[in-house]
């Protein structure tokens, strides 16, 4: 039987040396019986009995990353099974590499519960660690001081001190625990584990946190299980706020039934004058009515059909008042839809490709859609696109027509099915009008071309291109 | 007579109290040791402190002032109610967040305000103490600031630059709603916000062209809020309008707040107890949509009127609804699949995926990774375990169902 005598305050080189001497000696789990060193006891590994060397022809012990990564922390609860359990988990090892992950072994879930408890002690500590001023230690007097008194669970300050130094950099401070204490003066981190002794202070800010805290309860929604599972009763000897806790849970009742009998009071002064003030702002920004600022304007609050509630605003059109060709495309997409532009997403840029192509300059175009807001199934987190339907084409007809009556184009070009629909009223296979030129009424024509997001979707590069040639063709008409 | 700083913490601090959101996490990666100031952010966020609401306390969550010129029907600081209100000077708000960052309180600042005079200088004096808390006192801690509706977009743009994350508030899942209770707050207007807030976003992630460098803006995302039960929306409703709200914005979170009585309130709200238990239904079924790979008609299609089941969480719900879908074979299944199981979370799931690998993964085996067998046996087959006709028991439910309560007499 070998003893093995360690400190014990969660220094994971500690237990390393000791497990790589034994595990190199071939010392089974069962054999070893692993101490904490107390007073009197020689410090550190092993003392005379064990006459342990590293065998003579070089063995390299590797174990993978997660079982170093488990037993740093593990190593730093307070169980004094820790170090047999861990031990007993790297002899497993050496004889099934992928012990680690079977997450559902014993020796592995139990070390896993080690690991957690070190972790949620760190993160709590990280939480409730409640510094107050002290005398400022610093000569120059620019850096001030601040004191902790910290109690965890298990030996987690060494850990977690050089978080604390990377927060609370530009003061000095101390963390004093039982389990050992830190300090950071703004060059020096200093760790210490022999327990500390409880420090007697007072900060006046904690009144102040107090009040924080009283008041940002919220006592019409009493869950005091949610807040010890969180927050322990353990943590609370040392946190400035926990003391108010009893009186504001026996409070609340009360609070709250004060709030519903007290019925709603006459509303302030400054609530009417706010009121009218409000209601002569409203009627001085409106445009002249019959401009196409008015239509815009007016066109931003539409809602003729349900879709206004789910795009997030009106893509109305856009181009010179007097442009010759009207371009009316389907509906706003993703882009256009967060932009408030029409043709600006990729079918946007295709678009614009093809016009330059044909060296046609958009700013003198008037461009728009036959339905002014994007129709959309949310999916995760994307849109897709979907067809407005006849009915929503209809309602939405009602723009159009006032965009047309005020730009009076001489030539319109209906960019797919949906725009065709709109502008003519009669439903077609795209393929049957595609290209031709039709008369409408006033003397304006009508060219039918496809929509530019059709030749996005079709897969196939050749057919593509092919298509995109197509497109430019049917767009020259717009150049006579 | 001017009030003291301690009167007006605690109005402000009041007043704050009914925005749900908390969180300090997902921002980027940093601290003061590069820079010698105070402060850092290292992904998950930490809570300070519970209140016996059972909420966390992460942020200083107080508001600028709570002078308010809208008037929303819900909210405590309308302008037609009788609070008591008060304003902190920017220096003050800078002063609280330090000390109470110093003494590890916080994680940072989450500051509102009321709106005062117009949106755009109640915006400007907000971005001030965030611009003042990043370049003259190196604060590294997480700031959120909420944008005032209709705030102009240099301001936005120029709070995105110091904020970690920005929220603007939905408020309530239909327009109609909205022009009920918040007759000056536009829909249509919180949604362009919330659309142009999402371009400058994705305009900062792309690499610049000349040091592939991403420019840091908002770099913790935005947020909203949705009060639940003030209006009559059902759940299908509410969780409908999350989903565009997540597509079309990539928010991070929406979050749901059962409404809950405020201090001299519009007769026109309902005074009871906040639905509490609605509340967290809706934030389970966020989930699931959100990491569980269900669709929010899924969800809500359990029950007729489309409320979720307030006994059940939402995938026993719809579990039991869809019983010619189990039992699933946990050594088998695909991770899709698992996801759906009542009882199964994601660290469960992907814990059975890499054990089963090397093992037949047995019940008793998820009895230790911690979950519920009562709960699981049914839907599941596992190594040394069959459900049997278990799942076609017409009392299944009732094994779930929480025992009916007695009613009190008084």
């Amino acid at each position: 039987m070998q003893t093995i005598f360690l400190k014990g305050r969660g220094d994971f080189e500690e237990w390393r040396a000791a497990a790589r001497l034994l595990l190199l000696n071939d010392i089974a789990p069962g054999e070893i019986a692993w101490r904490i060193a107390g007073k009197g006891d020689a410090l550190a590994g092993f003392a005379e009995p064990q006459q342990l060397s590293l065998p003579a022809e070089k063995r390299v012990v590797t174990v993978p990353p997660a079982f170093v990564d488990l037993a740093e922390t593990a190593v730093c609860h307070s169980d004094p099974q820790r170090f047999d359990l861990l031990y007993r988990l790297l002899w497993r090892i050496r004889g099934d590499r992928h012990l680690m992950q079977v997450v559902s072994d014993p020796d592995v879930m139990a070390a896993r519960r080690l690991e957690k408890s070190v972790r949620r002690d760190s993160h709590k500590m990280k939480a409730f660690v409640r510094f107050k001023e002290v005398a400022s230690g610093d000569p120059t007097g620019r850096r001030r001081s601040f004191l902790a008194w910290f109690e965890p669970d298990h030996f987690i300050v060494a850990r977690l001190a050089p978080f604390f130094r990377r927060r609370f950099f530009d003061m000095d401070w101390v963390i004093a625990t039982p389990k050992g204490s830190a300090a950071w003066d703004g060059e020096q981190l200093t760790i210490n584990d022999e327990p500390a002794a409880k420090p007697d202070i007072r900060d006046d800010a904690d009144d102040l946190w107090r009040i924080y805290y009283a008041n940002i309860f919220n006592p019409a929604r009493l869950k005091v299980k949610a807040m010890t599972s969180e927050m322990p009763r353990k943590y609370w000897k040392n946190l400035p706020e926990a003391d108010l806790i009893p009186d504001l849970i026996a409070n609340a009742e009360a609070k709250v039934r004060q709030m519903a009998e007290k019925a709603a009071s006459q509303p302030p002064a400054f609530h009417a004058r706010l009121r009218a003030r409000h209601g002569q702002a409203e009627t001085l920004e409106a445009p002249p009515s019959g401009s196409w600022e008015a239509l815009r304007e007016e066109a931003r609050r539409c809602t003729r059909c349900p879709l206004h509630c789910h795009a997030t605003q009106t893509v109305f059109g856009e181009g010179p008042q007097d442009a010759r060709v009207m371009l009316v495309g389907e509906q706003p997409g993703d882009q256009e839809d967060l932009s408030g532009r029409p043709f600006v997403g990729p079918a946007g840029k295709l678009f614009d490709g093809v016009l330059s192509d044909i060296g046609v300059e958009r700013a003198g175009l008037y461009v728009t859609n036959a339905v002014k807001h994007f129709k959309y199934e949310p999916r995760g987190k994307r849109r897709i696109h979907r067809k407005p339907n006849e009915a929503e084409i209809a309602q939405c007809r009602w723009w159009l027509k006032q965009e047309v009556d005020l730009i009076c184009p001489s030539l319109i070009v209906a960019m797919g099915a949906t725009a065709y629909f709109s502008l003519t009223g009669e439903r077609r296979r795209l393929s049957e009008v595609r290209g031709q030129v039709l008369n409408m009424t006033e003397g304006r024509r009508l060219l039918v071309t496809v929509h530019p997001s059709y030749l996005l979707r079709l897969p196939d590069p050749v057919a593509q291109q092919r298509e995109r040639e197509l497109f430019r063709d049917d767009l020259t008409a717009i150049i006579q | 007579m001017k009030k003291s700083l301690k009167e007006r913490l605690a109005i402000l601090s009041d007043a704050a109290k009914y925005d749900a959101s908390c969180a300090s996490s997902g921002t980027t990666k940093r601290h003061a040791a590069g820079s010698g100031g105070l402060g850092s952010t290292e992904g998950s966020g930490i809570c300070h402190a519970y209140a016996p609401d059972g909420r966390c306390i992460s942020l200083l969550k107080i508001l600028l002032t709570n002078f308010c010129i809208y008037d929303c029907a819900y909210c405590i600081n309308r302008s037609s109610s009788n609070v008591e209100r008060a304003r902190f000077a920017p220096e003050e708000v800078i002063w609280l967040t330090l000390e109470f960052y110093r003494r590890n309180y916080i994680e940072g600042l989450f500051l509102s305000s009321g709106i005062i005079r117009s949106s755009d200088h109640t915006m400007e004096e907000m971005v001030r103490i965030a611009r003042e808390l990043r370049t003259t006192h190196n604060f590294r801690g997480y700031i959120h600031l909420k944008s005032i509706p209709e705030a102009s977009a240099a301001l936005i743009e120029e709070a995105g630059l110091y904020a970690d994350r920005l929220s603007i508030n939905i408020e309530l899942p239909t327009d109609s709603g909205l022009g009920r209770f918040a007759p000056e707050k536009k829909p249509e207007g919180i949604r362009r916000a919330m659309g142009e807030l999402r371009r400058k976003i994705e305009d900062a992630a792309e690499p610049t062209l000349r040091t592939k460098k991403r420019r840091h803006f908002v770099p913790a995302g935005q947020s909203t809020q949705m009060i639940v039960g003030a209006d009559g929306a059902s759940d299908a409703t509410i969780l409908g309008t999350s989903a565009r709200l997540y597509g079309s914005y990539g928010l991070k979170r929406v979050y749901y707040s059962a409404f809950s009585p405020i201090p001299d309130a519009s007769a026109r709200l309902p005074l009871v107890k906040p639905p509490l238990m609605r509340e967290h239904r809706l934030y389970q079924a966020d989930w699931l949509y959100r990491f569980y790979g269900f669709e929010i008609g899924e969800i809500t299609a359990v029950t007729a009127d489309g409320n979720l089941d307030l006994d059940l969480d939402p995938k026993l719900a719809w579990a039991l609804a869809h019983r010619e879908r189990f039992p699933v074979d946990i050594n088998r299944a695909g991770k899709e699949l698992l996801l759906r199981v009542p009882g199964f979370g994601t660290k469960t799931v992907n814990a059975i995926l890499s054990s089963r690998r090397f093992r037949r993964v047995r019940l008793e085996d998820l009895g230790r990774l911690g979950v519920s067998l009562r709960k699981v046996q049914p839907f599941i087959v596992a190594e040394g375990w069959t459900p049997n006709r278990l799942l076609d028991r017409a009392d299944l439910r009732a094994l779930f169902a929480p025992k009916p309560e007695q009613l009190a007499l008084f």
